[in-house]
């Protein structure tokens, strides 16, 4: 089976360099970048498809470290395979599964269990993310040896964080034993108990109860201290704040081992989108207000913030067509990432090869698997995005399983249009939706 | 009797203060103090709203408000229901809308709904077809109390602009002071909150007040002083040390009351913890107008059931 993609534009986000050349893939492996020359004679040669990605850009499959697949437990959130096309629709060929399913990914046997399920049934590849602590309960480490062994990357009580200080040390000392990755969901519950937006103007006049800022900036703090403390490899899940932005970046200057990601909607949205006391714009942390939504995008394009994931958090309507304070926090995210990323490439806050860092050669490199560049040789997990092609979002249309997206009826620009995973075609956007 | 304007009120929900403009308040006002009179028939009754249903869901307890909802109700000749969420499905797990969707296949004309989530009204609103009245949401809004306190004022300074409104105690959380600041000031006058900063909701100015932690600042040259019941539960989360110094430092007292104007008047939404935000004195003294407030809650509420329902308004009169 070869695949030649001619007439794109190749994104190199490691080497941060575009290139007009053509990307041939045999035997589900990247076999070549071809010049004109090279492009007329593997023509020749009769591939099996010729792909035109005129205007198109070709780059590393994105990577998401930060999905919610809701399997197992959950299904009727989220399945393993549901989460999959979603994220093959997305543009993304492969998901970090966060550990908060029923029961919990605490222990090798339910690691394995997802890795087997996902060959079955996953169009991509799905990494599971292990629990740090037995039912994330903040007291007993898991087993990380035989966690990773299994097949877990990274560690993370996501949802749920790690309370107490001497625990979360211990478990970023514990992983330097594997130089493991520890993930850390910020957050000091003590603060944000009863919280169900941020602490701000808008909860003042809608009369919820807020989530102040410091309630994520502590807990990064803490979490830094401890990881400076230690030596060990922390990443900061969906940053929110402009003061955990100014954290992690004075962190990085004096050389602490911190990454850290943030999620689309906390550039793209404030806190005013709760306004109408709408559910699908509830979420943890909750969304900010402007001066946080610039921090957010200064972060982005100054380095501090590493990466964009998403925090797919599908729910179903039991869960958000309720009362506000009743409602699930959470929002999906895969199907609409890379139409909210390309728009901070419209706003030169990022180029398409910065971008594309943030979506896949950063989250690579953070969770140390294969991907993220265009290596002769390595697996063909590839996304072409159609920077121009405008669509409306249509949550009822989503692949994913939930519906609760507040970009629904959005018009937004740039499109992935084809996915391929290890040389497989696994995603092609539907003719239909071209003409908007 | 005052002819009652039949102007359009063009809302087919009450759901906040904040959705109302002058005219529309000046409008409630004016038709609750046509139907003031009602109340004080031998008869008190009129055929307005006959064969209108209305359905009283109050899904958090309360006395008070229930009560002048459903005399409101019965003294313009509607049927009412009541339920509450102990009596209700919802004890067995039955969501809010799916609750409202039986309801709403009774065919009732309005709900009125008491609910501890913010927003619940609004939510209902969306999903159901009667009108919906918001007796209460959360710490978000309570618009038939700010009513009626704008109706309680009006008819003791004629007016219900440029006066100074004093409010003072826990305004985090009252979903009265929240209703009452954005009437009040919709109205043209100016209102000055008062109370522990760990009572102040967060930027608390962006509601258009003044903001004070010093209650005889706030109540200097007042025309009104709104005190606000506060929830003792509050003391457990820290929120303020003791009842004690609660008392002494925002409690209203004889003295204190010499800093308002002479004719100032001293509200309640009710119900009152004697000693605590009032010394009983001024409970019950001259200036208190808090059993006023309670007579004018029915005439309000008959106001706002008498124009969301579109009532013939010739049956009104004798």
């Amino acid at each position: 089976m070869k695949l030649l993609i001619e007439n794109g534009l190749l994104v190199h986000p490691r080497e941060n360099r575009e290139e007009r050349a053509s990307l041939l893939i045999a035997e589900g492996r990247i076999a070549g970048i071809l010049n004109a020359e090279e492009t007329a004679a593997a023509k020749r040669s009769e591939p099996d498809q010729i792909i035109d990605a005129s205007g198109l850009i070709v780059a590393p499959g994105l990577i998401d470290m930060h999905t919610h697949l809701r399997e197992p437990g959950q299904e009727y959130k989220e399945t393993i395979q549901s989460g999959s096309r979603a994220a093959a629709a997305g543009g993304f060929t492969a998901v970090a599964c966060m550990p908060n399913t029923t029961p919990p990914n605490d222990n090798a046997s339910v690691t394995q269990s997802i890795i087997e399920k996902a060959r079955d049934v996953a169009l991509c590849r799905v990494y599971p993310v292990a629990c740090i602590t037995a039912g994330s309960k903040g007291e007993h480490l898991t087993e990380f040896g035989d966690l990773l062994q299994s097949g877990a990357i990274a560690f993370s009580d996501d949802g749920r964080p790690v309370e107490q200080s001497d625990v979360m040390r211990r478990a970023l000392e514990y992983a330097k034993a594997f130089d493991a990755l520890i993930i850390s969901h910020a957050e000091d519950r003590a603060l944000s108990a009863g919280g169900v937006m941020h602490e701000g103007r808008v909860s003042t006049r809608l009369g919820l109860p807020g989530i102040p800022r410091s309630a994520e900036d502590i807990a990064v703090f803490r979490d830094v201290s401890l990881c400076e403390l230690t030596g060990s490899r922390l990443h900061i899940a969906h940053v929110s704040t402009k003061g955990a932005v100014e954290i992690i970046r004075e962190a990085k200057a004096r050389g602490v081992k911190v990454t850290a990601e943030t999620a689309p909607h906390y550039f793209s949205l404030t806190h005013e989108a709760v306004e109408g006391f709408d559910t699908d714009a509830k979420m943890n942390p909750p969304l900010r207000d402007d001066e946080d939504v610039e921090a957010i995008k200064i972060g982005l394009k100054d380095g501090t913030i590493d990466a964009i994931a998403t925090d797919h958090a599908p729910h179903s309507e039991l869960e958000k067509k309720v009362e506000f304070d009743q409602a699930a926090f959470g929002i999906v995210g895969l199907e609409t990432s890379v139409g909210l990323t390309m728009e901070l490439a419209r706003q030169n806050i990022l180029s398409f090869s910065g971008a594309l860092q943030k979506l896949s050669s950063n989250p690579a490199k953070i969770l140390k698997i294969q991907g993220g560049t265009l290596e002769i040789g390595i697996p063909a997990d590839i996304t072409i995005i159609d920077p121009h092609l405008r669509r409306r979002v249509d949550a009822a249309r989503f692949e994913s399983k939930g519906k609760n997206s507040p970009f629904d009826g959005w018009m937004l620009t740039g499109v992935a249009v084809m996915t391929i995973c290890a040389g497989e075609i696994i995603w092609k956007v539907d003719e239909a939706f071209k003409p908007q | 009797m005052q002819r009652l304007s039949m102007a359009s009120f063009k809302h087919k929900h009450l759901l906040g203060i904040r959705d109302l403009n002058a005219e529309e308040i000046t409008m409630i006002l004016d038709t609750a103090e046509s139907l003031k009179e009602i109340s004080s028939r031998d008869i008190k009754k009129v055929p307005t709203l006959r064969g209108k249903g209305v359905i009283n869901f109050f899904y958090e307890a309360s006395t008070r408000t229930r009560t002048s909802f459903e005399i409101a109700a019965k003294r313009l000749s509607a049927d009412t229901f009541s339920l509450s969420a102990s009596s209700s499905s919802m004890v067995k797990g039955e969501t809010l809308i799916d609750t409202a969707r039986n309801l709403e296949a009774m065919n009732p004309d309005i709900i009125v709904l008491r609910h501890s989530s913010a927003g619940a009204p609004h939510l209902l609103a969306r999903k159901i077809s009667p009108g919906v009245i918001n007796a209460g949401d959360g710490q978000h809004e309570h618009p038939t109390q700010a009513l009626l306190d704008m109706l309680t004022v009006r008819l003791h300074k004629n007016r219900l602009d440029g006066l100074k409104i004093a409010i003072i105690g826990d305004i985090a959380h009252s979903r009265v002071a929240r209703s009452n600041i954005l009437g009040f000031t919709k109205m043209g006058s100016q209102v000055t909150v008062a109370g522990p900063p760990t009572l102040m909701p967060a930027y608390a100015e962006s509601l258009g007040v003044t903001v004070t932690y010093n209650m005889d600042e706030a109540i200097k040259d007042a025309d009104i002083i709104m005190m606000l019941r506060v929830q003792l539960e509050r003391q457990k989360k820290a929120l303020f040390p003791s009842i004690r110094e609660y008392a002494a430092l925002y409690g209203l007292s004889p003295e204190r009351m010499k800093k308002a104007k002479e004719d100032a008047i001293v509200m309640h939404p009710g119900p009152i913890n004697r000693g605590v935000e009032l010394v009983p004195e001024v409970a019950d003294g001259k200036q208190s107008v808090i059993l006023d407030q309670v007579s004018n809650g029915v005439a309000v509420r008959m106001a706002v059931l008498y124009l969301l329902l579109g009532g013939d308004k010739s049956e009104i009169a004798d």
